[in-house]
């Protein structure tokens, strides 16, 4: 489920833009960061993920404003705004690392399992792994409400299919892709918090294996396509536990891509992927 | 009403308007012809923000306006229907018209605006929940037009409206063109279309290479001889 719940945030900003925000993992490892440190000075944990979004969102609105709207002043080619985004990703990352602030270590996380777990038959759900699940499909009822009901939906569907003619409306493109990002980051960090409840670790580099496979996940779902990236995420989870399971935990890692490629090969524009509009 | 004095723009290397000035008054049709690649959508998309102007003025009622976001424009009352169209391909109709009305904050003034156009184009009203490009050619540059009115603009651009259209679909648009104009809505008008445009218009420009190189009232251009050798076919 926490693929799903980043994937999610890939695909809202890919879903506009027509841009994969490498820099994803890192702000979701940031998310989980500053929930972390915001409880350790004592912050209860809901306040605390409350600041922790807000302060993910800036981020990524940060990075747009910073690196990538230059970017676009300039009408610069896809690859550039993807290898910026690489880059980001890796200052992030690092800043993470930094001592005195934080550290390169792994350090426990508080826990998210707040009650205890459920059995059902011979099947138990820890607490953490059933919020994780709620608010993901919260999130993706909220997302998919803001881009298809409300006027910055409008504008933002408006952007992703002809930027130039949604300019022409009187549309503040720049300022729809930066609401865009900020949502993506917020996103992210959600998933960081109730990433890092489930597993009780938190450490620089967790988005990068995670930002890679909810990616896949984002991909085989759709991407662009909000709930398609949900069950693309769960499609990758409940694989790689099939594959841990049967085959072996060793190929637990690689599923995710495994199942990728078959995907892509059967569905190229992944399950819930649409084609491209023909006549215009 | 719309002013623009000694525009240059260089795409690159290339002067693509060399020094321009042209000049819309108050409730008027203008029109501004040439061939290919004169320069014609290079102007509009001056005036409406989309291009950067290296030197010159573009002035609204006198207020400077060169090189302001194309949002801050259309807020002004200039208002861009552009060439091809480029309606919303996967948005409705409806979705398309709301857009078009994005600058308006006034749900009576986008309401009555939602009328007008259904009026000026009963066939966009017939298609409300339809996806804009499942549309007929036709249709979208209804759309097209139509949206641009939506923002109630002072001054309406037309970039090519008849650039495609079957005969009889390019009269009925240079019909309603008229009747918009005579709701109280100044247009600058392009067209290949000389002899159509000339003939609506009440003054008329030809751009050659980034040069204007006539001007006069729309009916003396349409008699002159080089306009028509050059644009009228004789």
């Amino acid at each position: 489920m926490a693929y799903a719940l980043v994937a999610v945030g890939y695909s809202l900003v890919f879903g506009i833009l027509r841009l994969i925000n490498f820099a994803h993992g890192s702000i979701f490892a940031f998310g989980s960061y500053m929930v972390f440190l915001f409880y350790s000075l004592g912050v209860p944990m809901i306040p605390a993920i409350l600041i922790a979004l807000v302060l993910s969102g800036l981020l990524a609105f940060g990075m747009d404003k910073i690196t990538l709207e230059p970017l676009r002043k300039k009408n610069s080619e896809t690859i550039t705004y993807l290898i910026t985004t690489v880059g980001v990703s890796f200052i992030i990352q690092n800043t993470l690392s930094v001592q005195y602030v934080f550290t390169s270590e792994r350090q426990v996380f508080p826990s998210t399992n707040v009650f205890p777990p459920i059995s059902i038959g011979n099947v138990t759900i820890q607490s953490s792994q059933l919020i994780m699940f709620v608010v993901a499909l919260i999130l993706l009822v909220i997302l998919t409400l803001v881009v298809n009901k409300t006027k910055m939906g409008l504008a933002m569907r408006a952007t992703e299919q002809n930027s130039k003619a949604a300019k022409l409306m009187g549309v503040n493109v720049n300022r729809v892709i930066a609401f865009t990002f900020f949502m993506g980051g917020a996103s992210a960090a959600i998933a960081g918090a109730l990433y890092s409840g489930y597993y009780q670790v938190v450490y620089p580099t967790m988005g990068y294996l995670i930002g890679l496979k909810a990616f896949a996940a984002a991909v085989v779902g759709g991407i662009g396509i909000l709930y398609g990236s949900v069950v693309g995420g769960l499609v990758v989870g409940i694989g790689e536990c099939l594959a841990a399971q049967y085959i072996g935990s060793n190929v637990r890692d690689p599923m995710a891509f495994v199942i990728l490629i078959v995907i892509l090969i059967i569905k190229p524009n992944g399950l819930f992927g649409k084609k491209g509009i023909t006549k215009v | 009403m719309l002013k623009v004095t000694d525009l240059n723009v260089f795409y690159g290397p290339i002067h693509a308007l060399k020094g321009i000035s042209l000049e819309v008054s108050d409730g008027e049709i203008v029109t501004l012809i040439g061939s290919n690649g004169a320069g014609k959508s290079t102007t509009l998309n001056s005036i409406t923000g989309l291009v950067k102007v290296s030197s010159g003025k573009v002035e609204l009622d006198g207020k400077d306006i060169t090189n302001l976001a194309s949002h801050k424009i259309v807020e002004m009352g200039i208002s861009l229907s552009p060439e091809g169209r480029e309606v919303f391909p996967a948005l409705s109709v409806e979705e398309n018209l709301r857009l078009g009305a994005y600058t308006r904050q006034d749900k009576g003034e986008i309401s009555a605006n939602f009328d007008r156009v259904y009026e000026l184009f009963p066939r966009l009203k017939e298609r409300i929940k339809q996806a804009a490009g499942t549309l007929s050619g036709g249709e979208q540059q209804m759309l097209a037009i139509g949206r641009s009115l939506m923002s109630s603009p002072r001054i309406l651009l037309l970039d090519e409206p008849s650039m495609g259209l079957a005969p009889n679909l390019v009269l009925m648009i240079f019909d309603l063109i008229v009747s918009i104009n005579k709701q109280g809505t100044t247009i600058l008008l392009i067209e290949q279309n000389a002899n159509m445009a000339l003939s609506i218009a009440s003054h008329a420009y030809v751009l050659e290479t980034g040069n204007i190189s006539l001007s006069g009232k729309a009916s003396d251009l349409a008699k002159d001889d080089r306009v028509r050798r050059a644009y009228l076919g004789g």
